[in-house]
Protein backbone atom coordinates (compact mmCIF):
# COMPACT_ATOMS: atom_id res chain seq x y z
CA UNK A 1 0.00 0.00 0.00
CA UNK A 2 1.14 2.71 -1.14
CA UNK A 3 1.36 5.75 1.84
CA UNK A 4 1.19 8.97 -0.21
CA UNK A 5 -2.28 7.28 -2.07
CA UNK A 6 -3.47 5.08 -0.09
CA UNK A 7 -3.41 2.92 -3.29
CA UNK A 8 -2.82 -0.89 -2.91
CA UNK A 9 -2.01 -2.87 -5.84
CA UNK A 10 -1.66 -6.67 -5.82
CA UNK A 11 -0.24 -8.22 -9.25
CA UNK A 12 -0.48 -12.02 -9.55
CA UNK A 13 1.72 -13.13 -12.46
CA UNK A 14 -0.35 -15.51 -13.51
CA UNK A 15 -3.53 -17.92 -12.22
CA UNK A 16 -2.53 -21.35 -11.45
CA UNK A 17 -4.82 -25.10 -11.48
CA UNK A 18 -6.65 -23.35 -14.56
CA UNK A 19 -6.48 -25.05 -17.67
CA UNK A 20 -4.28 -22.92 -20.28
CA UNK A 21 -3.44 -19.43 -19.80
CA UNK A 22 -4.91 -15.95 -19.17
CA UNK A 23 -5.43 -12.87 -17.08
CA UNK A 24 -7.88 -10.97 -14.53
CA UNK A 25 -7.17 -7.48 -14.14
CA UNK A 26 -9.50 -6.32 -11.05
CA UNK A 27 -9.62 -2.29 -9.92
CA UNK A 28 -11.30 -1.76 -6.72
CA UNK A 29 -11.71 2.15 -5.75
CA UNK A 30 -12.92 2.58 -1.62
CA UNK A 31 -14.44 -0.47 -1.35
CA UNK A 32 -16.21 -0.21 -4.23
CA UNK A 33 -15.20 -2.87 -6.92
CA UNK A 34 -14.91 -0.36 -10.23
CA UNK A 35 -13.49 -3.07 -13.36
CA UNK A 36 -13.09 -6.70 -13.73
CA UNK A 37 -12.09 -7.71 -17.01
CA UNK A 38 -11.01 -11.05 -17.74
CA UNK A 39 -8.00 -10.50 -20.18
CA UNK A 40 -6.92 -13.26 -23.10
CA UNK A 41 -4.03 -12.72 -25.15
CA UNK A 42 -2.72 -16.16 -26.47
CA UNK A 43 -2.84 -15.81 -30.36
CA UNK A 44 -6.20 -16.53 -31.68
CA UNK A 45 -5.67 -20.12 -32.64
CA UNK A 46 -7.54 -19.54 -36.57
CA UNK A 47 -9.36 -23.48 -35.73
CA UNK A 48 -12.40 -21.76 -37.74
CA UNK A 49 -10.16 -21.11 -40.85
CA UNK A 50 -8.53 -24.37 -40.79
CA UNK A 51 -11.57 -25.87 -41.36
CA UNK A 52 -12.40 -24.01 -44.27
CA UNK A 53 -11.73 -25.86 -47.71
CA UNK A 54 -11.44 -29.64 -45.86
CA UNK A 55 -13.42 -32.37 -46.01
CA UNK A 56 -16.82 -32.10 -43.78
CA UNK A 57 -15.16 -36.02 -42.24
CA UNK A 58 -12.12 -34.20 -41.09
CA UNK A 59 -13.90 -31.74 -38.46
CA UNK A 60 -14.06 -34.55 -35.83
CA UNK A 61 -10.01 -34.80 -35.75
CA UNK A 62 -9.48 -31.27 -36.42
CA UNK A 63 -11.20 -29.59 -33.55
CA UNK A 64 -10.40 -32.42 -31.24
CA UNK A 65 -7.04 -30.65 -30.85
CA UNK A 66 -8.57 -27.56 -29.98
CA UNK A 67 -8.13 -29.15 -26.17
CA UNK A 68 -6.58 -32.06 -24.39
CA UNK A 69 -8.96 -32.23 -21.88
CA UNK A 70 -11.93 -32.38 -23.30
CA UNK A 71 -11.35 -33.62 -26.94
CA UNK A 72 -14.61 -35.79 -26.77
CA UNK A 73 -16.91 -33.06 -26.52
CA UNK A 74 -15.43 -31.33 -29.91
CA UNK A 75 -15.46 -34.74 -32.05
CA UNK A 76 -19.25 -35.38 -30.48
CA UNK A 77 -20.17 -31.88 -31.49
CA UNK A 78 -18.69 -31.80 -35.31
CA UNK A 79 -19.73 -34.72 -35.98
CA UNK A 80 -23.70 -34.11 -34.60
CA UNK A 81 -23.56 -31.27 -36.59
CA UNK A 82 -22.30 -32.70 -39.89
CA UNK A 83 -24.60 -36.33 -39.78
CA UNK A 84 -27.53 -33.30 -39.44
CA UNK A 85 -26.24 -31.87 -42.41
CA UNK A 86 -26.34 -34.93 -43.81
CA UNK A 87 -29.72 -36.17 -42.78
CA UNK A 88 -28.14 -39.29 -41.21
CA UNK A 89 -29.45 -40.40 -37.73
CA UNK A 90 -27.10 -42.79 -35.15
CA UNK A 91 -28.98 -44.70 -32.84
CA UNK A 92 -28.08 -48.11 -30.85
CA UNK A 93 -25.58 -49.33 -29.72
CA UNK A 94 -23.34 -46.68 -31.70
CA UNK A 95 -25.24 -44.21 -30.16
CA UNK A 96 -24.64 -45.92 -26.69
CA UNK A 97 -20.92 -45.67 -27.48
CA UNK A 98 -20.61 -41.91 -27.78
CA UNK A 99 -22.45 -41.45 -24.41
CA UNK A 100 -19.95 -43.94 -23.09
CA UNK A 101 -17.00 -42.15 -24.34
CA UNK A 102 -18.06 -39.07 -23.08
CA UNK A 103 -18.96 -40.36 -19.87
CA UNK A 104 -15.15 -41.36 -19.96
CA UNK A 105 -14.07 -37.83 -20.61
CA UNK A 106 -16.31 -36.62 -17.94
CA UNK A 107 -14.93 -38.75 -15.39
CA UNK A 108 -10.92 -38.23 -16.10
CA UNK A 109 -11.79 -34.63 -16.24
CA UNK A 110 -14.18 -33.74 -13.44
CA UNK A 111 -12.06 -35.70 -11.80
CA UNK A 112 -8.90 -33.92 -12.18
CA UNK A 113 -10.53 -30.64 -11.63
CA UNK A 114 -12.20 -31.79 -8.09
CA UNK A 115 -8.63 -33.87 -6.60
CA UNK A 116 -6.35 -31.99 -8.55
CA UNK A 117 -6.72 -28.43 -9.12
CA UNK A 118 -10.33 -27.20 -6.94
CA UNK A 119 -9.65 -29.03 -3.80
CA UNK A 120 -6.38 -27.79 -2.43
CA UNK A 121 -8.49 -23.99 -2.62
CA UNK A 122 -11.03 -25.52 0.05
CA UNK A 123 -8.16 -27.52 2.35
CA UNK A 124 -6.07 -24.39 2.37
CA UNK A 125 -3.18 -26.00 0.48
CA UNK A 126 -1.22 -24.03 -2.96
CA UNK A 127 -2.06 -27.05 -4.71
CA UNK A 128 -2.40 -30.86 -5.00
CA UNK A 129 0.87 -31.83 -3.95
CA UNK A 130 1.03 -29.78 -0.87
CA UNK A 131 -2.41 -31.61 -0.07
CA UNK A 132 -0.69 -34.83 -1.01
CA UNK A 133 1.72 -34.46 1.85
CA UNK A 134 -0.94 -34.91 4.47
CA UNK A 135 -3.58 -36.90 2.04
CA UNK A 136 -2.07 -39.19 0.15
CA UNK A 137 -5.16 -41.82 0.56
CA UNK A 138 -7.25 -39.11 -0.94
CA UNK A 139 -4.79 -38.10 -3.71
CA UNK A 140 -4.32 -41.50 -4.68
CA UNK A 141 -7.88 -42.50 -5.05
CA UNK A 142 -8.18 -39.42 -7.29
CA UNK A 143 -5.68 -40.51 -9.31
CA UNK A 144 -7.33 -43.87 -9.84
CA UNK A 145 -10.36 -42.75 -10.45
CA UNK A 146 -8.71 -40.56 -13.78
CA UNK A 147 -6.94 -43.42 -14.46
CA UNK A 148 -10.99 -45.48 -15.31
CA UNK A 149 -11.76 -42.48 -17.12
CA UNK A 150 -9.10 -42.72 -19.28
CA UNK A 151 -9.24 -46.39 -19.53
CA UNK A 152 -12.56 -46.12 -20.88
CA UNK A 153 -11.32 -42.93 -23.68
CA UNK A 154 -8.18 -45.44 -24.42
CA UNK A 155 -10.64 -48.24 -25.20
CA UNK A 156 -13.21 -46.53 -27.46
CA UNK A 157 -11.15 -43.76 -28.51
CA UNK A 158 -7.94 -45.52 -29.33
CA UNK A 159 -5.87 -43.68 -27.19
CA UNK A 160 -6.49 -41.60 -24.28
CA UNK A 161 -5.46 -38.25 -25.70
CA UNK A 162 -7.11 -36.72 -28.75
CA UNK A 163 -8.93 -40.28 -29.59
CA UNK A 164 -8.79 -41.06 -33.44
CA UNK A 165 -11.51 -43.73 -33.51
CA UNK A 166 -14.81 -41.75 -33.73
CA UNK A 167 -15.86 -40.31 -37.29
CA UNK A 168 -19.08 -38.99 -39.10
CA UNK A 169 -21.60 -42.07 -38.76
CA UNK A 170 -20.01 -43.70 -35.82
CA UNK A 171 -16.89 -45.13 -35.47
CA UNK A 172 -14.07 -46.66 -37.31
CA UNK A 173 -14.17 -49.98 -34.91
CA UNK A 174 -16.58 -51.08 -32.18
CA UNK A 175 -15.82 -52.70 -29.48
CA UNK A 176 -15.96 -56.37 -28.86
CA UNK A 177 -18.39 -56.72 -25.83
CA UNK A 178 -16.14 -59.07 -23.99
CA UNK A 179 -13.51 -56.06 -24.38
CA UNK A 180 -16.29 -53.26 -22.60
CA UNK A 181 -16.57 -56.06 -19.64
CA UNK A 182 -13.38 -55.36 -18.89
CA UNK A 183 -13.84 -52.35 -17.61
CA UNK A 184 -16.79 -52.84 -15.01
CA UNK A 185 -14.65 -54.00 -12.02
CA UNK A 186 -12.49 -50.81 -12.14
CA UNK A 187 -15.93 -48.52 -12.82
CA UNK A 188 -17.82 -50.25 -10.24
CA UNK A 189 -15.08 -48.98 -7.89
CA UNK A 190 -14.72 -45.60 -9.01
CA UNK A 191 -18.03 -45.53 -8.51
CA UNK A 192 -18.40 -45.94 -5.06
CA UNK A 193 -15.25 -43.50 -5.21
CA UNK A 194 -17.27 -41.22 -6.43
CA UNK A 195 -20.02 -41.71 -3.97
CA UNK A 196 -17.17 -41.01 -1.16
CA UNK A 197 -15.61 -38.10 -3.11
CA UNK A 198 -19.32 -36.15 -2.92
CA UNK A 199 -19.57 -37.22 0.89
CA UNK A 200 -15.85 -35.76 1.10
CA UNK A 201 -16.27 -32.05 -0.86
CA UNK A 202 -19.94 -31.73 0.57
CA UNK A 203 -18.08 -31.26 4.29
CA UNK A 204 -15.76 -28.53 2.79
CA UNK A 205 -16.52 -25.04 3.99
CA UNK A 206 -17.96 -23.01 1.19
CA UNK A 207 -18.09 -19.32 0.98
CA UNK A 208 -21.84 -18.39 1.58
CA UNK A 209 -21.92 -16.82 -2.02
CA UNK A 210 -25.03 -17.04 -4.67
CA UNK A 211 -26.62 -15.41 -7.53
CA UNK A 212 -29.01 -14.69 -9.85
CA UNK A 213 -27.74 -16.79 -12.43
CA UNK A 214 -29.52 -17.99 -16.04
CA UNK A 215 -28.29 -21.50 -16.19
CA UNK A 216 -28.10 -22.82 -19.96
CA UNK A 217 -27.91 -26.08 -20.37
CA UNK A 218 -29.02 -28.74 -22.92
CA UNK A 219 -32.02 -31.01 -22.10
CA UNK A 220 -33.09 -34.38 -23.13
CA UNK A 221 -36.32 -35.35 -22.85
CA UNK A 222 -35.22 -39.13 -21.42
CA UNK A 223 -31.80 -38.77 -19.66
CA UNK A 224 -29.17 -36.64 -18.29
CA UNK A 225 -28.38 -34.43 -21.59
CA UNK A 226 -24.68 -35.21 -22.38
CA UNK A 227 -24.22 -35.42 -26.93
CA UNK A 228 -27.75 -34.02 -27.77
CA UNK A 229 -30.82 -31.96 -26.48
CA UNK A 230 -32.49 -29.09 -26.74
CA UNK A 231 -31.13 -25.64 -25.42
CA UNK A 232 -33.05 -24.60 -22.36
CA UNK A 233 -32.45 -21.98 -19.70
CA UNK A 234 -34.18 -21.16 -16.29
CA UNK A 235 -35.52 -17.53 -17.75
CA UNK A 236 -37.86 -19.72 -20.51
CA UNK A 237 -35.19 -20.69 -23.04
CA UNK A 238 -35.70 -23.46 -25.07
CA UNK A 239 -34.82 -23.66 -28.67
CA UNK A 240 -32.92 -25.95 -30.89
CA UNK A 241 -29.48 -26.05 -31.27
CA UNK A 242 -29.73 -24.78 -34.99
CA UNK A 243 -31.47 -21.35 -33.54
CA UNK A 244 -28.39 -20.31 -30.77
CA UNK A 245 -27.85 -17.49 -32.86
CA UNK A 246 -31.19 -16.13 -32.51
CA UNK A 247 -30.55 -16.15 -28.62
CA UNK A 248 -26.67 -15.34 -28.09
CA UNK A 249 -24.37 -13.67 -29.59
CA UNK A 250 -20.33 -13.43 -29.78
CA UNK A 251 -18.70 -10.05 -28.62
CA UNK A 252 -15.38 -9.01 -29.69
CA UNK A 253 -13.96 -7.34 -26.53
CA UNK A 254 -10.54 -5.69 -27.62
CA UNK A 255 -8.57 -6.89 -24.27
CA UNK A 256 -9.12 -10.48 -25.42
CA UNK A 257 -8.44 -12.54 -28.57
CA UNK A 258 -11.42 -14.56 -27.68
CA UNK A 259 -15.04 -13.30 -28.07
CA UNK A 260 -17.37 -13.32 -25.68
CA UNK A 261 -20.57 -14.87 -26.10
CA UNK A 262 -23.60 -13.22 -24.38
CA UNK A 263 -27.31 -13.69 -24.39
CA UNK A 264 -29.01 -11.62 -26.96
CA UNK A 265 -29.03 -8.31 -25.39
CA UNK A 266 -25.84 -8.45 -23.33
CA UNK A 267 -26.51 -10.70 -20.09
CA UNK A 268 -24.11 -12.94 -19.16
CA UNK A 269 -25.08 -16.37 -18.15
CA UNK A 270 -23.77 -20.08 -16.35
CA UNK A 271 -23.03 -23.14 -18.72
CA UNK A 272 -21.08 -26.01 -16.54
CA UNK A 273 -22.47 -28.99 -14.21
CA UNK A 274 -24.02 -26.04 -12.04
CA UNK A 275 -26.09 -24.89 -14.64
CA UNK A 276 -27.08 -28.61 -16.23
CA UNK A 277 -27.50 -30.13 -12.18
CA UNK A 278 -30.33 -27.15 -11.83
CA UNK A 279 -31.45 -27.70 -15.10
CA UNK A 280 -31.78 -31.25 -15.48
CA UNK A 281 -32.07 -32.87 -11.57
CA UNK A 282 -34.91 -35.00 -12.39
CA UNK A 283 -33.17 -37.01 -15.06
CA UNK A 284 -30.02 -37.53 -12.97
CA UNK A 285 -29.52 -41.53 -12.38
CA UNK A 286 -30.75 -43.06 -9.04
CA UNK A 287 -27.28 -43.21 -7.13
CA UNK A 288 -26.43 -39.72 -8.56
CA UNK A 289 -29.85 -38.46 -6.96
CA UNK A 290 -30.17 -39.86 -3.51
CA UNK A 291 -26.50 -39.40 -2.87
CA UNK A 292 -27.29 -35.20 -3.98
CA UNK A 293 -29.81 -35.20 -1.26
CA UNK A 294 -27.72 -37.24 1.07
CA UNK A 295 -25.17 -34.45 1.43
CA UNK A 296 -27.43 -32.12 1.21
CA UNK A 297 -27.27 -30.19 -2.19
CA UNK A 298 -30.86 -30.38 -2.98
CA UNK A 299 -32.89 -30.18 -6.34
CA UNK A 300 -31.37 -26.41 -6.36
CA UNK A 301 -27.89 -25.06 -5.96
CA UNK A 302 -27.13 -21.26 -6.70
CA UNK A 303 -23.66 -21.15 -4.90
CA UNK A 304 -20.83 -21.61 -7.47
CA UNK A 305 -18.46 -22.81 -4.99
CA UNK A 306 -20.60 -26.22 -4.85
CA UNK A 307 -19.88 -26.81 -8.13
CA UNK A 308 -17.18 -29.43 -6.59
CA UNK A 309 -20.05 -31.31 -5.05
CA UNK A 310 -22.29 -31.34 -8.15
CA UNK A 311 -19.07 -32.60 -10.11
CA UNK A 312 -18.86 -35.27 -7.74
CA UNK A 313 -22.48 -35.89 -8.84
CA UNK A 314 -21.30 -36.12 -12.44
CA UNK A 315 -19.12 -38.29 -11.88
CA UNK A 316 -21.38 -40.92 -9.79
CA UNK A 317 -23.71 -40.65 -13.27
CA UNK A 318 -21.09 -40.84 -15.73
CA UNK A 319 -19.95 -44.21 -13.75
CA UNK A 320 -23.96 -45.51 -13.56
CA UNK A 321 -24.55 -44.54 -17.01
CA UNK A 322 -21.38 -46.63 -18.10
CA UNK A 323 -22.15 -49.64 -16.43
CA UNK A 324 -25.62 -49.26 -17.48
CA UNK A 325 -24.47 -49.24 -21.45
CA UNK A 326 -21.37 -51.67 -20.89
CA UNK A 327 -24.38 -54.32 -19.99
CA UNK A 328 -26.94 -53.47 -22.41
CA UNK A 329 -24.14 -53.18 -25.26
CA UNK A 330 -24.62 -55.68 -28.34
CA UNK A 331 -21.84 -55.28 -30.96
CA UNK A 332 -23.35 -54.08 -34.13
CA UNK A 333 -22.88 -55.57 -37.39
CA UNK A 334 -21.25 -52.04 -38.61
CA UNK A 335 -19.43 -49.59 -36.74
CA UNK A 336 -20.67 -46.96 -38.63
CA UNK A 337 -23.71 -46.06 -40.96
CA UNK A 338 -23.21 -44.62 -44.48
CA UNK A 339 -22.97 -41.06 -44.81
CA UNK A 340 -23.17 -38.88 -47.81
CA UNK A 341 -22.66 -35.39 -48.16
CA UNK A 342 -25.53 -32.45 -48.98
CA UNK A 343 -25.37 -29.16 -48.97
CA UNK A 344 -26.34 -27.22 -45.92
CA UNK A 345 -25.59 -25.55 -42.89
CA UNK A 346 -26.47 -26.94 -39.13
CA UNK A 347 -25.49 -26.63 -35.69
CA UNK A 348 -24.22 -29.99 -33.32
CA UNK A 349 -23.81 -29.47 -29.42
CA UNK A 350 -22.93 -31.25 -26.76
CA UNK A 351 -22.13 -30.76 -23.11
CA UNK A 352 -18.59 -30.96 -21.92
CA UNK A 353 -17.32 -31.37 -18.76
CA UNK A 354 -17.39 -27.58 -18.34
CA UNK A 355 -20.55 -26.75 -20.48
CA UNK A 356 -22.57 -26.38 -23.58
CA UNK A 357 -19.57 -26.46 -27.02
CA UNK A 358 -21.53 -25.43 -29.64
CA UNK A 359 -20.93 -25.71 -33.34
CA UNK A 360 -22.20 -24.57 -36.71
CA UNK A 361 -21.01 -25.58 -40.22
CA UNK A 362 -21.89 -25.04 -43.44
CA UNK A 363 -20.81 -27.42 -46.39
CA UNK A 364 -21.37 -27.90 -49.98
CA UNK A 365 -22.62 -30.70 -52.14
CA UNK A 366 -19.11 -32.13 -52.66
CA UNK A 367 -18.82 -32.42 -48.61
CA UNK A 368 -16.19 -29.18 -48.44
CA UNK A 369 -16.48 -26.57 -45.18
CA UNK A 370 -17.39 -23.45 -46.26
CA UNK A 371 -17.88 -21.72 -42.94
CA UNK A 372 -17.02 -22.98 -39.41
CA UNK A 373 -18.37 -21.30 -35.99
CA UNK A 374 -17.71 -22.57 -32.92
CA UNK A 375 -18.45 -21.80 -29.54
CA UNK A 376 -16.50 -23.66 -26.49
CA UNK A 377 -18.13 -23.35 -22.64
CA UNK A 378 -15.26 -21.02 -21.11
CA UNK A 379 -16.21 -18.54 -23.94
CA UNK A 380 -19.48 -18.13 -22.59
CA UNK A 381 -18.73 -18.39 -19.01
CA UNK A 382 -16.13 -15.51 -19.04
CA UNK A 383 -18.51 -12.91 -18.74
CA UNK A 384 -20.30 -14.73 -16.05
CA UNK A 385 -16.94 -15.03 -14.11
CA UNK A 386 -16.48 -11.83 -14.30
CA UNK A 387 -19.90 -10.88 -12.48
CA UNK A 388 -19.11 -13.57 -10.01
CA UNK A 389 -15.79 -11.81 -8.92
CA UNK A 390 -17.86 -8.12 -8.87
CA UNK A 391 -20.02 -9.72 -6.50
CA UNK A 392 -17.43 -11.24 -4.18
CA UNK A 393 -15.24 -8.39 -4.15
CA UNK A 394 -17.98 -6.09 -3.31
CA UNK A 395 -18.81 -8.51 -0.65
CA UNK A 396 -15.61 -8.94 0.77
CA UNK A 397 -13.57 -5.76 -0.10
CA UNK A 398 -12.74 -5.58 3.43
CA UNK A 399 -10.52 -9.03 3.10
CA UNK A 400 -6.50 -8.45 3.32
CA UNK A 401 -5.23 -8.51 -0.09
CA UNK A 402 -3.89 -12.30 -0.23
CA UNK A 403 -7.41 -13.58 0.87
CA UNK A 404 -8.54 -11.93 -1.49
CA UNK A 405 -6.84 -13.32 -4.23
CA UNK A 406 -7.53 -16.71 -3.09
CA UNK A 407 -10.85 -16.44 -3.01
CA UNK A 408 -10.93 -14.93 -6.82
CA UNK A 409 -8.78 -17.57 -7.96
CA UNK A 410 -11.27 -20.45 -6.26
CA UNK A 411 -14.21 -18.61 -7.47
CA UNK A 412 -12.87 -18.72 -11.38
CA UNK A 413 -11.89 -22.30 -10.70
CA UNK A 414 -15.42 -22.66 -9.67
CA UNK A 415 -16.01 -22.85 -13.58
CA UNK A 416 -12.97 -25.03 -14.34
CA UNK A 417 -11.94 -22.47 -17.08
CA UNK A 418 -10.20 -24.54 -19.76
CA UNK A 419 -8.94 -21.73 -21.15
CA UNK A 420 -6.46 -23.53 -24.05
CA UNK A 421 -10.53 -24.01 -25.49
CA UNK A 422 -11.11 -20.83 -25.68
CA UNK A 423 -7.61 -19.13 -26.70
CA UNK A 424 -6.15 -17.73 -23.12
CA UNK A 425 -3.86 -17.60 -20.44
CA UNK A 426 -4.57 -16.13 -16.62
CA UNK A 427 -2.60 -13.78 -14.73
CA UNK A 428 -4.27 -12.01 -11.63
CA UNK A 429 -4.07 -8.44 -11.25
CA UNK A 430 -5.78 -6.61 -8.29
CA UNK A 431 -5.78 -2.51 -8.37
CA UNK A 432 -6.84 -1.71 -5.00
CA UNK A 433 -7.51 1.85 -3.46
CA UNK B 1 21.01 -59.43 -12.12
CA UNK B 2 18.80 -59.38 -15.45
CA UNK B 3 18.04 -55.63 -16.39
CA UNK B 4 14.77 -54.58 -16.51
CA UNK B 5 13.09 -53.45 -19.40
CA UNK B 6 12.81 -49.69 -19.38
CA UNK B 7 9.77 -47.82 -20.11
CA UNK B 8 10.36 -44.99 -22.37
CA UNK B 9 8.04 -42.30 -22.31
CA UNK B 10 8.00 -39.30 -24.82
CA UNK B 11 6.13 -35.81 -23.28
CA UNK B 12 4.52 -33.36 -25.74
CA UNK B 13 1.99 -32.28 -28.38
CA UNK B 14 3.74 -33.27 -31.89
CA UNK B 15 1.54 -30.32 -33.46
CA UNK B 16 2.91 -27.70 -31.08
CA UNK B 17 6.24 -27.49 -32.60
CA UNK B 18 9.28 -28.00 -30.75
CA UNK B 19 7.21 -29.14 -27.88
CA UNK B 20 6.89 -32.52 -30.07
CA UNK B 21 10.69 -33.13 -29.47
CA UNK B 22 10.10 -36.07 -26.50
CA UNK B 23 7.69 -38.05 -29.33
CA UNK B 24 10.25 -37.39 -31.95
CA UNK B 25 12.66 -39.45 -29.43
CA UNK B 26 10.54 -41.83 -28.59
CA UNK B 27 9.82 -42.18 -32.51
CA UNK B 28 13.34 -42.63 -33.27
CA UNK B 29 13.95 -45.46 -30.73
CA UNK B 30 10.99 -47.11 -31.67
CA UNK B 31 12.73 -47.92 -34.55
CA UNK B 32 15.49 -49.91 -33.62
CA UNK B 33 13.20 -51.44 -30.60
CA UNK B 34 15.96 -51.07 -28.53
CA UNK B 35 16.33 -54.24 -26.63
CA UNK B 36 12.39 -55.00 -25.91
CA UNK B 37 12.05 -51.21 -24.01
CA UNK B 38 8.45 -50.22 -24.11
CA UNK B 39 7.52 -46.77 -25.63
CA UNK B 40 4.87 -43.89 -24.79
CA UNK B 41 3.69 -40.98 -26.15
CA UNK B 42 2.20 -38.76 -23.65
CA UNK B 43 0.57 -35.06 -24.56
CA UNK B 44 -1.61 -35.23 -21.26
CA UNK B 45 -1.48 -33.77 -17.97
CA UNK B 46 1.48 -35.13 -14.86
CA UNK B 47 -1.76 -37.44 -13.66
CA UNK B 48 -1.39 -39.48 -17.18
CA UNK B 49 2.23 -39.90 -16.24
CA UNK B 50 2.05 -40.75 -12.90
CA UNK B 51 -0.52 -43.76 -14.35
CA UNK B 52 1.98 -44.62 -17.05
CA UNK B 53 5.06 -44.76 -14.45
CA UNK B 54 3.36 -46.80 -12.02
CA UNK B 55 4.84 -50.45 -11.05
CA UNK B 56 8.06 -49.46 -13.62
CA UNK B 57 10.80 -50.15 -12.18
CA UNK B 58 13.15 -48.04 -14.68
CA UNK B 59 11.80 -45.09 -16.41
CA UNK B 60 13.07 -42.56 -19.21
CA UNK B 61 11.02 -39.50 -19.76
CA UNK B 62 12.20 -36.98 -22.82
CA UNK B 63 10.12 -33.83 -22.43
CA UNK B 64 10.57 -30.18 -24.47
CA UNK B 65 11.75 -27.48 -22.40
CA UNK B 66 12.14 -23.56 -22.16
CA UNK B 67 14.52 -22.37 -19.30
CA UNK B 68 16.42 -19.71 -20.90
CA UNK B 69 19.56 -21.93 -22.34
CA UNK B 70 20.59 -22.39 -25.59
CA UNK B 71 18.41 -23.78 -27.92
CA UNK B 72 18.87 -27.79 -28.78
CA UNK B 73 20.86 -27.88 -24.91
CA UNK B 74 19.99 -31.30 -23.49
CA UNK B 75 19.26 -31.42 -19.79
CA UNK B 76 19.30 -34.67 -17.53
CA UNK B 77 18.34 -35.13 -13.99
CA UNK B 78 18.10 -38.23 -12.41
CA UNK B 79 14.85 -37.84 -9.75
CA UNK B 80 15.86 -40.12 -7.06
CA UNK B 81 18.90 -38.15 -6.34
CA UNK B 82 17.14 -34.23 -6.84
CA UNK B 83 14.11 -32.54 -6.92
CA UNK B 84 13.19 -31.66 -10.30
CA UNK B 85 13.43 -28.07 -10.98
CA UNK B 86 9.75 -26.49 -11.47
CA UNK B 87 10.89 -23.65 -14.14
CA UNK B 88 11.77 -27.22 -16.51
CA UNK B 89 9.26 -29.10 -17.99
CA UNK B 90 6.56 -25.99 -17.19
CA UNK B 91 6.14 -24.78 -20.88
CA UNK B 92 3.20 -26.48 -22.23
CA UNK B 93 -0.53 -25.44 -21.42
CA UNK B 94 -0.68 -29.05 -18.86
CA UNK B 95 -2.34 -28.20 -15.51
CA UNK B 96 -0.34 -30.56 -13.74
CA UNK B 97 3.27 -30.40 -15.26
CA UNK B 98 6.17 -33.22 -15.18
CA UNK B 99 8.10 -31.79 -12.25
CA UNK B 100 5.31 -31.77 -10.36
CA UNK B 101 4.25 -35.16 -11.18
CA UNK B 102 7.77 -36.52 -10.30
CA UNK B 103 7.32 -34.33 -6.84
CA UNK B 104 3.73 -35.96 -6.57
CA UNK B 105 5.49 -39.28 -7.14
CA UNK B 106 7.67 -39.06 -4.99
CA UNK B 107 5.20 -38.00 -2.05
CA UNK B 108 2.92 -40.63 -2.65
CA UNK B 109 6.29 -43.09 -3.02
CA UNK B 110 5.48 -44.81 -6.30
CA UNK B 111 8.51 -42.71 -7.95
CA UNK B 112 9.96 -45.55 -10.31
CA UNK B 113 13.48 -47.04 -8.73
CA UNK B 114 15.23 -44.91 -11.22
CA UNK B 115 13.44 -42.43 -13.13
CA UNK B 116 16.13 -40.33 -15.53
CA UNK B 117 14.37 -37.18 -17.26
CA UNK B 118 15.97 -35.63 -20.23
CA UNK B 119 14.61 -32.17 -21.47
CA UNK B 120 15.38 -30.62 -24.90
CA UNK B 121 15.34 -27.06 -24.69
CA UNK B 122 13.05 -25.73 -26.96
CA UNK B 123 13.01 -22.18 -28.82
CA UNK B 124 9.56 -22.78 -31.48
CA UNK B 125 6.04 -23.67 -29.88
CA UNK B 126 4.06 -22.43 -32.41
CA UNK B 127 1.98 -24.36 -34.08
CA UNK B 128 2.79 -27.32 -36.68
CA UNK B 129 5.17 -30.31 -36.89
CA UNK B 130 8.01 -28.95 -37.30
CA UNK B 131 10.82 -29.26 -35.26
CA UNK B 132 13.76 -26.30 -35.14
CA UNK B 133 17.13 -26.86 -36.08
CA UNK B 134 18.87 -27.29 -33.08
CA UNK B 135 16.28 -29.22 -31.38
CA UNK B 136 16.25 -31.51 -33.99
CA UNK B 137 19.70 -32.10 -34.08
CA UNK B 138 19.81 -32.81 -30.61
CA UNK B 139 16.61 -35.60 -30.33
CA UNK B 140 19.22 -37.35 -33.16
CA UNK B 141 21.54 -36.95 -30.35
CA UNK B 142 19.78 -38.08 -27.24
CA UNK B 143 17.78 -40.87 -29.60
CA UNK B 144 21.36 -41.98 -31.09
CA UNK B 145 22.67 -42.33 -27.42
CA UNK B 146 20.02 -43.64 -25.59
CA UNK B 147 19.54 -46.46 -28.72
CA UNK B 148 23.05 -47.27 -27.51
CA UNK B 149 22.12 -47.52 -23.81
CA UNK B 150 18.65 -49.25 -24.17
CA UNK B 151 20.20 -52.23 -26.42
CA UNK B 152 23.21 -53.06 -24.79
CA UNK B 153 22.26 -52.81 -21.26
CA UNK B 154 19.19 -51.92 -20.83
CA UNK B 155 20.18 -48.80 -19.75
CA UNK B 156 22.33 -49.84 -16.48
CA UNK B 157 24.96 -46.90 -17.40
CA UNK B 158 24.23 -43.16 -17.91
CA UNK B 159 24.26 -41.56 -21.04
Amino acid sequence: MSAESGTRTIRVDYLARVEGEGALYVKVRKGQVKDVQLKLFEPPRFFEAFLRGRRYTEAPDITSRICGICPIAYQMSSIQAMERICGVTVSGPLSDLRRLIYCGEWIESHVLHMYMLHAPDFLGYPDALAMAKDHPDVVQRGLRMKKCGNQLVTLLGGREIHPVNMKVGGFYRVPLKSELATLRPELEWTLAAAVDTARWTSQFTFPAFESDYEFVALQHPHEYAICEGRLVSNRGLDCSVDEFEQHFEEQHVERSTALHCVRKGGTPYMVGPLARYNLNFDRLTPLARTTAQDVGLGRACHNPFKTIVVRAIETILACEEALTIIDRYERPDRPAVDVHPREGRKSGCSEAPRGICHHTYRIDPQGLIQDARIVPPTSQNQKRIEEDLRQLLTAHAELPADRLQWLCEQAIRNYDPCISCSVHFLKLHLDRT
Amino acid sequence: MTPQHPLVIGVGNAWRGDDGAGPAVVRLLKRCGCGGARFEECAQDGAALLALWEGHPFVVVVDAVLSGAPSGTLHKFEAQRETIPSQFFNYSTHAFSLAEAVEMSRTLGTLPARLILYGVEGENFSFGRRLSRPVRKAVHHLARSLTRELTTDGGHHDT
